[in-house]
């Protein structure tokens, strides 16, 4: 008995003694599930295990907009994170919240650690910096949309080719559900990335005006076009008897193409590690489809995903852990593996370099299609990207207008107008609490 | 000649009250004076500005048609919770007390989902029901029924309904069992006697003798309802589909915690505080002079 408690008393000292080792923790918030999860995860024990000031401590918060909101949430508690991985529509938000967060250039410059900002892809740090250059946050994990198709479906329905256009597209889906894929015919997450944001651009439309926001305020939103609403009208024509089925706002229906469900299905590029561990048929990623009679289409996508924050109020030496940790995840290697698995894009120019010259996209066309649609032309005002306040909110607002429109509640266009007027309405309420 | 102590210093009685108030103010007091506080202010999400506007969040908050669709959902939602929960609770309560054999054991099932966290009631209720992954909603479809809670908003509220009825009808269930149990026997079988059914015994003794724990229920069920539910909605449905289950206060979490608008969240909590203060003075002061004690 005695010796028993003195065997306890020895473990807890070990237990106690080891974080005495002055090991500084950096807490790292993040909205990665399935494959991706276990690649935060193990970039994490790489990290800690490869020095021994520091220890990374990845902690998953939900999807995007949850972990955000608990960041900000956690900010005003003062117990925010030190790196915060936040999604690409959450930029503007975190842009603007000048002494909550720790500039990228400036951490770096502090910390010492060696930092080009030339060397990471310009159509993704372009996303991510001011006017000047500055890179503010470091992005992480960047993606596009794209469409999974699941080849096996198409062979059992009789489909010789892989649609290229939206009437093609429908025409599959029909197909599909006579060959008994009846309660999906083809879906989508992130319903507004997808038939908004993401079409505006593929289709050389403004989402908004003044450059969808990224010259600045006072944008007035535009996605209530004629082309827009026709192609919400056929949406809501195929919900009707399922040819079409709306898989709600964020990623959490994305299991709908990997159990063989929805035999279509457009999603981020970033689904790759997941469908890769899960989809049990033969599946490929091409181009989003597209409306042949809009000229110019396709235009070039624009950059989903993620970028990490850091925030602001933290000491000195756990920002020196921050950039010591940046500067080991844009390792060309480290980088050149992460695109490889994960199906994000790559960071740096060398990483895209390297997976190009060791012949990778040959044998993985899959990696290389949201490269292809974001290099596809040289990118208009419509599609070099979007950049607007209370964007994360707009989007509930905005899948409420698409939800109420499939469910048959309101026309397309009934549905569009709202949607464009109560965002402008967010527009303005946001440009007052920051323009102070 | 009888005996009694009186105590004659002034300071003891609000000595012994001062836990239940210290706690009153902290909990209730405290938070409810600080939303009132910001509901006259602008920030932005950070909390890095703010700036004073009086009144400007309550009159933007009523020239929205979304505050309003919320008070119909809330008041459709609370009156369906509040009558399957009881009417369904009361019925079980009645069975249950029966001398049935395994009674004790049927009642512990029974209390069991009161213990259960509303999110993760909520967690359930969609692993039973999510349209492509739900274990009960593939019969359904497989039966032709298209149900659809994520674009369908009839189809979303019976859903979130069944979740938080399903949560509270332990409560329920506990108290009008106690109740049940407190009615003498001797009045029951006097009836019995008499040559009444046990459907006439339901309802000329039982029920009516109920009333004191029915009226309870009844506002601890709309207060459930107000407050306790935004766990379940969030879980299952988060307010969709096009806010057919935001009820106000989801409404008040959607738009404070998920929005960053917390002045606006707060000029909603303080109308919500108004509403629920204003119902429940009215059950106390016309329900329950029918209510016989």
């Amino acid at each position: 008995m005695i010796r028993s408690i003195r065997l306890l008393a020895a473990f807890a000292a070990i237990a106690t003694t080891t974080p005495a080792f002055a090991q500084v923790e950096i807490q790292w918030w993040h909205a990665m599930t399935g494959g991706n999860n276990d690649i935060v995860n193990r970039l994490s024990e790489e990290f800690n295990a490869s020095q021994k000031d520091y220890k990374v401590v990845p902690t998953y918060k939900g999807q995007y907009p949850d972990t955000m909101n608990a960041g900000i949430a956690a900010f005003r508690a003062g117990t925010a994170p030190h790196i915060m991985q936040v999604f690409e529509v959450g930029t503007a938000t975190m842009m603007s919240a000048k002494g909550a967060i720790k500039p990228v250039y400036e951490l770096m410059k502090d910390a010492n650690e060696p930092f080009d900002p030339q060397a990471y892809l310009p159509a993704i740090t372009g996303y991510y910096s001011t006017a000047k250059g500055e890179m503010l946050s470091f992005p992480f994990n960047s993606s596009s949309m794209v469409m999974w198709v699941n080849k096996d479906a198409l062979k059992k329905a009789e489909i010789a080719e892989i649609p290229k256009t939206w009437p093609e597209v429908f025409a599959a889906a029909k197909k599909l559900k006579a060959a008994g894929f009846t309660t999906c015919g083809f879906s989508n997450a992130w319903a507004t990335w997808a038939h908004i944001e993401q079409f505006s651009a593929w289709h050389n439309v403004p989402i908004g005006t003044k450059g969808n926001g990224l010259d600045g305020f006072e944008t007035e939103l535009k996605f209530n076009s004629p082309l827009h609403i026709k192609h919400l009208e056929t949406l809501i024509e195929l919900q009707k008897d399922k040819t079409y089925d709306y898989s709600g706002r964020n990623s959490a229906s994305e299991g709908r193409f990997s159990s063989g469900e929805c035999p279509i299905f457009l999603t981020s590029s970033g689904y790759y590690a997941t469908a890769r561990n899960s989809a049990k048929f033969d599946f490929v990623s091409v181009p989003m489809p597209y409306y042949p009679d809009v000229t110019g289409a396709p235009q070039n996508s624009i950059i989903g995903g993620a970028s990490l924050w850091v925030m602001g109020g933290k000491k000195p030496e756990e920002y020196k852990g921050v950039a010591k940790f940046f500067a080991f995840l844009s390792d060309t290697t480290r980088q050149a593996k992460l695109h490889q698995e994960s199906g994000y894009l790559p960071i740096t120019k060398a990483a895209y370099a390297k997976t190009k010259a060791d012949g990778f996209y040959e044998k993985n066309p899959i990696l290389e299609t949201p490269l292809k649609e974001l290099t596809n032309k040289e990118p208009t005002e419509n599609s070099r990207g979007l950049r607007f306040g209370n964007m994360v909110q707009m989007r509930d607002v905005w899948s409420e207008e698409l939800e109420a429109a499939l469910g048959g509640k309101k026309t397309a266009k009934e549905a569009l107008d709202a949607a464009v007027s109560r965002g402008n309405q967010m527009l303005r309420q946001f440009e007052r609490t920051v323009t102070r | 000649m009888e005996k009694s102590t009186t105590f004659n210093g002034k300071l003891l009685p609000y000595l012994l009250l001062a836990p239940q108030l210290a706690i009153t103010f902290v909990f209730f007091y405290w938070p409810a004076s600080q939303a009132m506080y910001q509901s006259f202010l602008r920030e932005d999400a950070f909390g890095l500005s703010r700036e004073f506007v009086g009144f400007e969040n309550y009159t933007s908050l009523f020239a929205q048609p979304e505050y309003y669709h919320a008070m119909v959902t809330t008041i459709v939602f609370s009156s369906l919770v509040a009558a399957f929960s009881l009417s369904i609770a009361l019925f079980l309560a009645s069975q249950a007390d029966k001398s049935l054999k395994w009674a004790t054991g049927f009642k512990t099932l029974l209390i069991w989902p009161y213990a259960v966290a509303p999110a993760i009631a909520g967690v359930l209720w969609i692993f039973m029901f999510h349209p492509s992954l739900g274990t009960l909603a593939r019969p359904l479809r497989i039966a032709g029924f298209d149900w659809n809670p994520m674009l369908n908003g009839n189809h979303a509220m019976a859903l979130v309904v069944m979740a938080a009825v399903w949560k509270q009808i332990s409560y329920n269930f506990l108290f009008f069992l106690a109740g049940l149990q407190s009615i003498p026997r001797s009045v029951i079988e006097a009836s019995a006697i008499d040559g009444a059914g046990p459907m006439r015994r339901f309802w000329t003794i039982i029920f009516p003798l109920l009333s004191p724990t029915t009226f309870f229920l009844l506002v601890v069920n709309v207060v459930y309802v107000f407050f306790d539910t935004f766990g379940i909605i969030d879980a299952v449905t988060g307010g969709g589909p096009a806010g057919a289950t935001t009820t106000l206060v989801y409404k008040v979490f959607a738009d404070g915690r998920l929005g960053g608008d917390l002045g606006g969240s707060a000029a909603q909590s303080v109308i919500l505080m108004v509403i629920v203060i204003g119902l429940t003075a009215i059950q106390f002061r016309y329900v329950e002079r029918k209510v016989q004690y």
